[in-house]
């Protein structure tokens, strides 16, 4: 096996050395294609339980204590005679949270496109490490499997929000939630981390050490610069979450105080002293900044590689476009605080935190600017992936500008923990990244599957679910400035939010109808997997190199020799050429320069 | 019930989107030379689309501003520092109305316009340092207003002194309710810590009984607070983490087991007063047209209506803390000095409160 990572070894005899079995083609495969496909399925598996999650307490926020013939099926015990329980309601909330943003856009969204995109786009065999890329794939796979067993502990799953502060993650007495369920919670998370460092490990190496021939680091494609720098925040920071994992569990189980002290609850005092809760929350959101990072980044490079394909042109400001990812990249590690402003910290670390944050406003504005300037003068392809594109600048620019209410400290005051926030991160990072993964997978499919997905039911897909997102979580921003706070099992103790109740109601059922919709994306996505019409090697004529691999996938990508590459990937519309777009395996014609950007 | 008919309408929408793309392939399979990629027709109708989503998106913003803008966090502050959060909030909600509006347009237009033909070829544009320095240099520019701005705001907010005329309060905060503990004639808390808590003797917040300070601290189910008057409120936790939340007064802190945290204003507005405000009256009516037309179907079944609302201040609980986080609330009076006085002398002192 280890003649993957030997390329010339592979070049001449490739194909013949190994047979393979079902097992080691479809189950433990140590190629990079199949675990994409892995990473995809158990992705869409896990988003396809977070979305139902949040259809049930959208529908619990809309209508309160009402009987609901959905909850009596699927909540069981938790929701007698069909009306929810609250404990249940924030249990939903929390892994709703977990689910999608470790699951589905961090492991689902960058475990899938980095392993089917680093490899081909880049040149080489396979990943560094096949049998670490193996072994990363199967921990997410056991900590996702640790994650669904957990939603079916006796006391009910873990429930202190999927930013589990202690003391109430950490004290069984303070909620249902905390005790077995919050355990498995933290287990799998940590498998979850080990598995995301294998991956982030996996991919720097290859990347360095990989690439083909004439392939410099100017010439990659805006994919493999953010999958890059996505890697390196998540090797940077995710350790950081893995101890403040391994602290809890120490609290929890061993008696130590690293995050509690003085408490009394239920009727005694318990033991911690010295500790501190605030010392999680910066442990946290070390992590949990750069996290919404790692989930946007690689949604902004395949946005940026569908648009210039799309466009027939040049991405705009490619050097600028690498510049801005450094910079977000290095500006994410130094931002958590903003997180923290109504911690108790020190009030001047809030104004070093609303510096810093606001500066990250900069470089994101830049990528904004350049992917709108991309499509000045295009000669713009309407796929699927293409709507989801531009959906995915909307977002993300509808969502971005209110985080300068946000980073601002003075104004997180008064919107901190409310629907503002939810409405702010939900648009930002959720939508926008999960349309960059839609994107990538209307894109990508014909590589991934052989087959087109059928571009109507895209069609509709996308202008449902665009409609929908707006449909949420723009009026969420306002019941969030009219001080309605996050996490409320009902609303209805509070007069004072009466006249919120019927925007709540709009809110869920463009909710439960962008959910439901999401059932022809699924048809598509699976059915075309088997009945969708045969594509041809190159569908949507681009010139990054995974086009040029064969359509039936190989050990190894390319039929002998891996191609060589004379020139960067966004030869779109270049004057000079009779096609409209030049792969970048194509050499250079007598006299034409390279453009030096 | 609701909810079942929702869903049988959703399923009935599914089925009619199932048939239109099944209309759809039979109408296209002869045109396709590469099945799954965008025609002409596909880039126009689409192009129309975009347009369409973007009068979309300008609509659900005239909409929501006009029927929820008037919220109150942008207007009825009743606190000293409140008006300039307000200020810097239209500020920056102003700019972001301008950046979203050209935005968007921009995208969507231009989605729209250069929509794709056959045959025709897009411009080779790959780099304009020009225009890329204009549009670094911009949102630079503006941004460094916006954290002057809100750093000087914030530094304002912040820096409560504890003076003479600082009336010092204490939030307690466990599950699931609110205390709040005044210092009495002394103006000093006592020394307190949860490790003191003694039930028996209904020392409910673990304050030190041999601390002469502690000894005229009254401790109180609701909030009262004389209007005018610098408050600096010194928060704690018995259990979890909780967040004293004062919306109107734009006002927030987390309360930390372990540790005192503070937040400091002034309030400017007694309650009598912000009842009275037309805003407020309107509202309240509001709300409790919206409350009778709740209490038809209780009343129908032979219930209790829900009660009329009448506007209180409130502290709320914004920080999740277990399963009854949604009903931790205090109600806040702001009232006059002399109002004030005549309320904290009807409370007991904590030395009279405790049970030998």
């Amino acid at each position: 096996m280890s003649a993957h990572a030997d390329n010339h070894a592979h070049d001449d005899n490739h194909g013949h050395h190994h047979k393979e079995t079902f097992v080691t083609k479809y189950i433990f495969s140590q190629d990079h294609k199949m675990i994409a496909k892995q990473y995809l399925i158990t992705g869409t598996i896990m988003g396809v339980i977070g979305v139902l999650m949040s259809m049930m307490f959208r529908m619990q926020i809309a209508w309160p204590e009402e009987p609901n013939v959905l909850f009596e099926a699927l909540l069981g015990k938790w929701a007698p005679d069909g009306v929810m329980d609250a404990d249940i309601y924030l249990a939903l909330v929390t892994i709703h949270g977990t689910i999608m943003v470790f699951f589905v856009l961090t492991a689902g969204l960058s475990g899938t496109f980095s392993n089917l995109l680093i490899p081909l786009q880049i040149g080489a065999r396979d990943m560094a490490s096949g049998f670490l890329n193996m072994v990363s794939y199967w921990l997410f796979f056991l900590s996702s499997v640790i994650m669904v067993i957990s939603l079916f502990v006796e006391a009910g799953p873990a429930s202190a929000g999927w930013t589990i502060y202690p003391p109430l993650s950490a004290l069984p007495m303070a909620q249902a939630g905390s005790g077995m369920g919050m355990t498995l919670w933290l287990v799998s998370m940590a498998i979850f981390i080990a598995s995301s460092l294998l991956g982030s490990l996996n991919y720097i190496v290859t990347v360095i050490n990989l690439r083909t021939k004439g392939m410099s680091m100017t010439r990659l494609p805006l994919t493999i610069w953010a999958f890059f720098i996505t890697a390196i925040i998540g090797v940077v920071s995710f350790p950081v979450l893995l101890s403040a994992a391994l602290l809890l569990i120490m609290d929890r189980s061993f008696g130590t105080s690293f995050f509690l002290s003085d408490i009394f609850i239920q009727g005694e005092v318990l033991h911690y002293q010295g500790g501190s809760p605030v010392l999680f929350e910066h442990l946290f959101w070390f992590l949990g900044h750069p996290e919404v990072y790692i989930v946007i980044l690689p949604a902004m490079g395949l946005v940026s590689e569908i648009m210039a394909s799309n466009s027939r042109k040049p991405i705009f400001g490619y050097r600028a476009m690498i510049a801005s990812i450094l910079a977000i990249a290095f500006l994410s590690t130094i931002v958590w605080g903003h997180h923290m402003f109504v911690s108790g910290m020190n009030p001047f670390l809030g104004s070093v935190f609303t510096f810093t944050t606001l500066l990250i406003a900069i470089p994101s504005a830049v990528k904004a600017f350049n992917w709108i300037t991309t499509l000045w003068k295009g000669n713009l392809q309407m796929n699927p992936a293409m709507l989801f594109s531009i959906g995915f600048v909307s977002t993300f620019i509808t969502g971005g500008l209110t985080g300068i209410i946000l980073g601002d400290s003075a104004l997180d005051i008064n919107v901190h923990d409310t629907y503002f926030v939810v409405a702010h991160f939900h648009l930002v990072m959720g939508i926008s990244a999960l349309y960059g993964m839609f994107a990538g997978i209307y894109h990508w499919y014909p590589k991934m599957f052989g087959r087109m997905l059928n571009k109507n039911l895209g069609y509709i897909h996308f202008w449902i679910t665009a409609i929908c997102a707006y449909g949420v979580f723009f009026p969420m921003h306002f019941i969030g400035m009219a001080g309605l706070p996050r996490r409320y099992y009902t609303n209805s103790n509070f007069p004072l939010f009466d006249d919120l109740a019927n925007v709540n109601v709009i809110i869920t059922i463009f909710a439960l109808i962008g959910g439901i919709v999401q059932i022809v994306y699924l048809y598509n996505f699976f059915g075309s997997m088997f009945f969708g019409k045969k594509t041809i090697q190159n569908p949507w004529r681009s010139t990054t190199l995974e086009w040029t691999a064969p359509i039936k996938h190989i050990h190894g990508n390319w039929e002998g020799e891996i191609p060589h590459v004379h020139r960067w990937a966004y030869d779109y519309s270049k004057p000079g050429h009779d096609d409209d777009f030049v792969p970048q395996n194509v050499p250079l014609k007598d006299g034409e320069e390279e453009l030096q950007h | 019930m609701t909810a079942l008919l929702t869903i049988i309408v959703l399923v009935f929408i599914l089925v009619a989107i199932w048939q239109m793309v099944k209309i759809f392939d039979l109408a296209q399979a002869k045109n396709d030379s590469i099945s799954g990629v965008a025609t002409d027709k596909d880039n126009t109708i689409n192009g129309y689309l975009m347009m369409g989503f973007l009068a979309f998106i300008y609509v659900i913003t005239i909409v929501c501003f006009v029927k929820w803008g008037d919220l109150p966090l942008m207007s009825n502050s009743a606190s000293e520092h409140g008006p300039t959060i307000d200020n810097l909030m239209i500020i920056s909600m102003v700019i972001i109305f301008i950046v979203q509006t050209i935005t968007q347009f921009l995208l969507h237009y231009f989605a729209f316009k250069y929509k794709g033909e056959k045959g025709k070829k897009a411009l080779f544009f790959a780099d304009n340092n020009k225009l890329e320095f204009i549009w670094t240099i911009i949102p630079v520019i503006v941004l460094a207003g916006l954290i002057i701005y809100g750093l000087t705001t914030w530094i304002n907010i912040t820096g409560v002194e504890e003076d003479e005329d600082t009336l010092v309060v204490e939030l307690y905060a466990q599950q699931f309710n609110w205390k709040a503990r005044y210092a009495g004639n002394d103006n000093t808390l006592g020394k307190a810590n949860v490790r003191l808590i003694d039930i028996d003797r209904a020392n409910i917040l673990g304050l030190d009984e041999a601390d002469p300070n502690a000894q005229d601290d009254i401790i109180t189910t609701e909030l009262h607070l004389p209007v005018g008057k610098p408050v600096l409120f010194k928060m704690r936790s018995q259990d979890v983490l909780h967040s004293a939340y004062m919306p109107h007064f734009r006002a927030q802190m987390n309360c930390v087991p372990g540790m005192i945290t503070q937040f400091g204003f002034t309030p400017t507005v007694t309650t009598a007063d912000m009842r009275q405000t037309p805003q407020m009256i309107e509202k309240v009516k509001n709300i409790n047209d919206i409350r009778v037309e709740n209490s038809k179907p209780l009343l129908a079944k032979g219930e209790e209506p829900l009660e009329p609302y009448e506007f209180d201040y409130l502290l709320l609980c914004n920080k999740i803390c277990g399963k009854s986080h949604y009903n931790m609330q205090m109600k806040i009076v702001v009232e006059t000095q002399d109002e004030f006085d005549a309320w904290l002398s009807e409370q007991k002192e904590f030395k009279n409160s405790l049970v030998n």
